[in-house]
């Protein structure tokens, strides 16, 4: 399902040459972010991804995401090669996953029925499937009286479920959450967690970043634990990398 | 007890979440737009009249050949061309124009055409004919040369052995400098054409690089959730393609009024007339003022817009409506590029 290979990822707006920064300054500068990360991930099964701020995780899952490629390393998803791939099947790659974003990305200027359907509309699945199996979701996830209601108009936690009803939409084989419950009080916490789980008993992957260790600790799962951009605990293999 | 809100209808055209209508707005790109059809019309219109009178000054004064032949009914020189039969040196200069391959027409003036010819130097009416034969006029002759032939460059000399002191006034000397004016204004009318797309294309860029950098989440996001770079190109295009088409269309309907009126001032020109501005008019298709001459001549009359259209020859008629499709499609075809060239930066 997922494998990264001493996978590093450096960001920056200079270009990759060395002496880089003795020609152009500070702004060739390039940050490693992650550096050596190697681990595997069966299809499945349910990922707790920890570390302090800062440490990489949300760059890890931009990685996952295919939001940037590895700088190095070999990063295969779906048994595909992701940096070998063509741009067209990195396409048909993210539509099998669902993504819950950190600052969840709700488009303003759309009612929740139509963020929740983008996905849908976007993989151009016919209107009426579209409109069922929406108003479904949306069901499932207690917004179905809010479908019309813009995200602005949505308290958080109801901002929060309706990013994850976009993300799970499609019923993706992947699910890929950063700080999902960061703006959340401790019951929606729950909630919202509870939520995941059962969609990763449905049979999706789920990783999880989080820095919520009484969520951790509550609903226990392996962890890969990132510290500077190094992965220093999987806890499948319980490998420990100093 | 509130009801369960009921379920969306099914738009016809689904959100497509890049708020272009936002990212885009509908005044400045059609605007500016206008402005370039607006001027590429008045190109047009100048490619086209130039190119009606190199047609018409190449098919009519170019290929006119005018000989003056002095002391016409004189005795020719012996041994010229025609022989016993052409006493006179008018007899024989126009038995050798008469073997000359290229001559489409040839035509002795006759003293009533001389009498017309020189009445607007010598005056009067009718009784001039009685001065001029008191003048030693020469004998005129006019010839018309087939298309593409020209007057074989031998020919003066050997019409001045004949009859010495006969001059050739071939027009094709002026009429190649007029026809090569002609073919610059049309380069620079290309030229004028060419740079106003360039700069509507720039524009559009411009406009789709600001409207890029407006819905740029939405744009990331829509990739990330799998959305193909022709999806998200398509989108701008549709809205930058639009909006060019109704700036195309603005820019050509507000040419059409100043067409016209440029044809009633240049109407004069196309017929030849002395006086009577555009009241004595014709249209002349496929010549320059002729094609801008309204119908019906002179007046306000010329403003309607079915007069205009009227007035308007074929060529211009064809190029006015394309000139709305071309602005459509440069706004298509440079939002399409301009979106994928930046797509190409997200992985």
């Amino acid at each position: 399902m997922i494998r990264l290979s001493d996978v590093s990822l450096r960001i920056g707006n200079g270009p990759n040459w060395p002496g880089r920064t003795r020609f152009l300054g500070r702004a060739a500068q390039r940050r490693e972010v992650l550096q050596g990360v190697s681990f595997t991930v069966p299809a499945g099964a349910f990922r707790w991804l920890l570390g302090a701020s800062g440490a990489g995780k949300s760059s890890l899952l931009r990685v996952l995401q295919l939001g940037a490629m590895p700088t190095t390393g070999e990063f295969e998803l779906f048994g595909t090669s992701v940096q070998r791939a063509p741009r067209r099947q990195l396409v048909r790659l993210r539509r099998r996953m669902g993504v819950v974003f950190q600052d969840l990305r709700l488009l303003p200027e759309l009612s929740v029925f139509d963020n929740v359907a983008l996905p849908m509309r976007l993989a151009q699945i016919a209107e009426p499937r579209v409109q069922a199996e929406v108003s479904e979701m949306l069901n499932w996830i207690g917004l179905g009286r809010r479908l019309l209601a813009r995200p602005g108009e949505l308290s958080g936690g109801e901002q929060q479920r309706a990013a994850i009803a976009r993300a799970v939409v499609l019923r993706p084989p992947l699910l890929l959450a950063d700080e999902p419950t960061g703006s959340l009080d401790a019951p929606q916490a729950l909630r919202l967690m509870e939520l995941l789980m059962e969609l990763n008993q449905l049979g999706s992957t789920v990783i999880v970043a989080t820095h919520n260790d009484h969520l951790v600790r509550h609903f226990q799962a392996p962890s890969l634990r990132l510290d500077r951009g190094r992965l220093v605990e999987d806890g499948a293999r319980a490998v420990l990398v100093p | 007890m509130s009801e369960a809100p009921r379920l969306p209808r099914a738009p016809s055209r689904p959100a497509d979440g890049l708020g272009l209508r936002r990212a885009i707005p509908d005044r400045m790109l059609p605007s500016v737009v206008a402005a370039m059809a607006f001027l590429a019309a008045l190109a047009l219109a100048g490619a086209v009249g130039a190119h009606a009178l190199a047609t018409r000054w190449s098919g009519g004064a170019g290929a006119i050949v005018i000989v003056q032949v002095p002391e016409p009914l004189a005795a020719a020189t012996p041994g010229a061309a025609g022989g016993a039969a052409a006493g006179t040196r008018i007899d024989a200069v126009q038995a050798t124009l008469a073997g000359m391959p290229g001559i489409a027409s040839r035509h002795l003036l006759d003293a009533r055409e001389l009498d017309q010819l020189l009445q607007p130097w010598l005056g009067g009416h009718g009784g001039a004919h009685a001065d001029l034969l008191a003048l030693p006029l020469p004998a005129v002759v006019q010839l018309r040369l087939q298309s593409g032939a020209s007057l074989p460059p031998a020919l003066p000399d050997a019409l001045d052995r004949q009859a010495p002191g006969t001059l050739v006034e071939d027009s094709a000397a002026w009429s190649d400098r007029l026809l090569a004016l002609t073919y610059s204004l049309q380069a620079c009318a290309g030229l004028a054409l060419l740079t106003v797309a360039a700069v509507a294309g720039w524009v559009v860029a411009l406009a789709t690089r600001a409207g890029i950098v407006r819905r740029r989440g939405a744009i990331e996001l829509v990739h990330s959730l799998g959305a193909t770079d022709s999806y998200v190109a398509q989108r701008f295009a549709r809205r930058t393609g639009f909006l060019a088409l109704v700036g195309g269309i603005i820019g050509a309907l507000v040419a059409l009024p100043v067409l016209a009126q440029l044809s009633r001032l240049a109407a004069p020109f196309s017929t030849g007339a002395a006086a009577g501005g555009a009241a004595g008019a014709t249209p002349l298709a496929g010549t320059l003022p002729g094609v801008l001459v309204q119908v019906g001549g002179g007046g306000g009359g010329g403003l309607l817009p079915g007069l205009m259209l009227d007035a308007l020859p074929l060529p211009l008629l064809v190029a006015l409506p394309s000139l709305p499709l071309a602005t459509g499609l440069i706004g298509w075809l440079t939002a399409q590029a301009t979106v994928r060239a930046w797509l190409r930066r997200l992985p």
